[in-house]
């Protein structure tokens, strides 16, 4: 600023210009925040699921938050598969350990990572899933091995609430 | 152009229009002088207007009959199908009438490409056109969401999840596009209130499209500025609108041969099954005026470079009369660049084969290529080639190759030379 005073008609210009933005944004956010998710759909944001008569080597494919989740009770084979695999070979590395707290059962939000297909079970070069939409295939612990798809499928939250019932979300 | 001195004859018309010039405005678009030398791919203008004004009045009374709800969406367009009387005519006139519209606008675009029209002065005219092409996209998709079926509601899921390519933010947008944690009902409400809304917009743009377009006239086959009005000009009433009327019978034809002959063939069978959030179709293909942008985004093995190559493949042609450095417009005179066209039409082309088909092995190869070439093309071959050319001499008036007896002299004149 040079050692000249402000004159009082800008002083009003900039207060009423800064006033009125604020105003502005104001208004503008509750258009934009309208369409987020309400509260009805974030009411939706736990499923509970009967996993009693699911056998090895079966997977159920439940709904949660409008989304597939995929509960596959594996078989050894396919824990050893998902185990054995060294951390350098993997897109986005993730300990199987970490993904199946309890090796027997992996619990995956059942979307692709690329552009949200549902990826096919028991398809790939993995044994693990293909996604048909754009070719990614994924291992018996549902992480990336091949193809544009930069992540592994999503764990959700979950818990076993008795043994049989499995609470998402 | 002589706006300013009309005065309409009637007492009554003076008094009006001394308070709002409706009839100026209807004496400039009657007198507008238009180059006489305009071809059949002149016509597509009309045309365009012609598919714009049909798809908004089929589907305003779609709009009456359908109901945007998850639940009841696929069986009220069913109903408007079986019980709506002529329902099925309306929604197969709407659902082509798409189709339509995107073959008549590449027509219009690729005219441009070939006769220089997006060059100075008329750089606004065109990117004005590319903004209404990016709501057709984007209008199109939303309204094949809108039945409900497979196809609609996995290409929803897939184009709305391009967003989440967008590094920190992406998840965010996409839920919020969705209104939820996946495409459900608040997404389909929402994408028909677009869907309704947009229409409007380029209506408006279509004006201003046409509003920029009658500042410097229209370019012609041979692509020289022209005196207006002079011998090389005509009234746009009675000689353009007549042509432009002939050309839209033919096209009513081929637009009329898809609604009553094949209504379902530019579809597809599996979104005639309600939408299942729980399976995906084995193959996902958007439609057909979408495949040579598919086929780019499948080219590139990382997801956000994909979605990049994808939107520059659009957006680039909005530099295009910058990227073109040649001072000629017409390809006519540009023996070079002629040749340069036909391999990016047959590029283009190549791109939307190998889009409809799966991405793997030689298809993904040839997809890649024509990619790289599709990117060459605007950003080395057309900078470089209006430095490098020989063009042919243009000629100074669209009379006078005709009264010099041949109607391309200057290339008539290059043959010779070269026969020599």
């Amino acid at each position: 600023m040079s050692d000249k005073k402000p004159k009082r008609r800008e002083f009003l210009f900039t207060a009423t210009t800064a006033v009125g933005a604020v105003g502005a944004a104001a208004v503008v956010w509750p258009m934009v925040d309208q369409m987020n998710p309400d509260a009805s759909v974030k009411a939706l944001a736990s499923t509970e699921v009967d996993v009693s008569s699911v056998k090895p080597g079966n997977t159920i494919t439940v709904l949660w938050r409008g989304k597939p989740v995929f509960i596959r009770r594996r078989t050894k084979e396919e824990i050893e598969e998902a185990r054995s695999v060294k951390m350098e070979e993997l897109i986005h590395p993730e300990k199987d350990e970490d993904r199946a707290k309890n090796p027997e059962w992996l619990v995956m939000v059942g979307v692709c990572t690329h552009l949200g297909c549902v990826p096919l079970n028991d398809k790939g070069d993995y044994n693990g899933w293909f996604c048909p939409c754009h070719g990614s295939h994924y291992d018996t612990s549902g992480r990336i091995r091949k193809g544009p798809a930069p992540w592994n499928m999503e764990v959700p939250k979950y818990e076993f609430v008795n043994a049989n019932t499995i609470k998402i979300g | 152009m002589s706006d300013h001195d009309y005065k309409p004859k009637s007492k009554v018309g003076q008094w009006f229009n001394d308070r709002l010039p409706l009839l100026t405005l209807a004496n400039h678009l009657t007198d507008y002088p238009t180059p006489k030398n305009l071809n059949y791919w002149w016509t597509f203008g009309g045309i365009l207007t012609f598919c714009l004004i049909t798809q908004i009045i089929t589907g305003l009374t779609l709009a009456m009959h359908y109901i945007a709800h998850a639940d009841m969406a696929f069986e009220s367009v069913e109903h408007i199908m079986r019980d709506v009387n002529y329902g099925w005519l309306i929604r197969y006139i709407h659902a082509n009438g798409a189709s339509m519209f995107f073959l008549a606008v590449y027509i219009h675009i690729f005219r441009s490409l070939f006769y220089g029209s997006y060059k100075s002065p008329r750089e606004i005219i065109w990117i004005l056109g590319i903004v209404i092409y990016l709501l057709m996209m984007a209008a199109a998709f939303m309204g094949y969401v809108l039945p409900w079926g497979q196809m609609s509601f996995w290409g929803a899921t897939v184009i709305t999840n391009l967003f989440s390519a967008i590094p920190l933010v992406g998840e965010g947008i996409v839920t919020w596009l969705w209104g939820g944690y996946s495409v459900d009902n608040p997404t389909l409400t929402r994408f028909f209130t677009l869907h309704y809304l947009i229409p409007f917009l380029i209506l408006g743009l279509v004006v201003l499209h046409i509003w920029a377009l009658h500042v410097p006239g229209n370019n012609n086959p041979v692509g020289i500025d022209i005196k207006k009005p002079s011998k090389d000009t005509v009234p746009f009433h009675p000689y353009i609108v007549i042509k432009d009327g002939f050309a839209l019978l033919m096209f009513m034809i081929v637009f009329a041969f898809f609604v009553f002959y094949t209504p379902n063939i530019l579809g597809h069978a599996d979104n005639y099954i309600e939408a299942n959030p729980m399976v995906t179709p084995a193959h996902i293909v958007p439609e057909w005026y979408l495949l040579p942008f598919y086929a780019i985004l499948r080219s590139v093995p990382d997801k956000l470079l994909g979605v990049v190559a994808m939107l520059s493949a659009i957006l680039i042609l909005a530099a295009l009369p910058w990227l073109d450095t040649s001072k000629i417009r017409s390809a006519v005179f540009r023996p070079l660049y002629k040749q340069f066209y036909w391999i990016l039409v047959a590029d283009v082309l190549i791109l939307g084969y190998v889009g409809a088909m799966p991405a793997e092995g030689l298809y993904l190869l040839i997809a890649r290529v024509a990619t790289a070439y599709y990117f060459l093309h605007f950003l080395v071959i057309l900078p470089v080639l209006g430095f490098k050319e020989r063009t042919l001499p243009v000629p100074l008036s669209i009379t006078e190759p005709i009264l010099g007896g041949s109607p391309n002299l200057a290339a008539a004149r290059h043959r010779e030379s070269k026969i020599k």
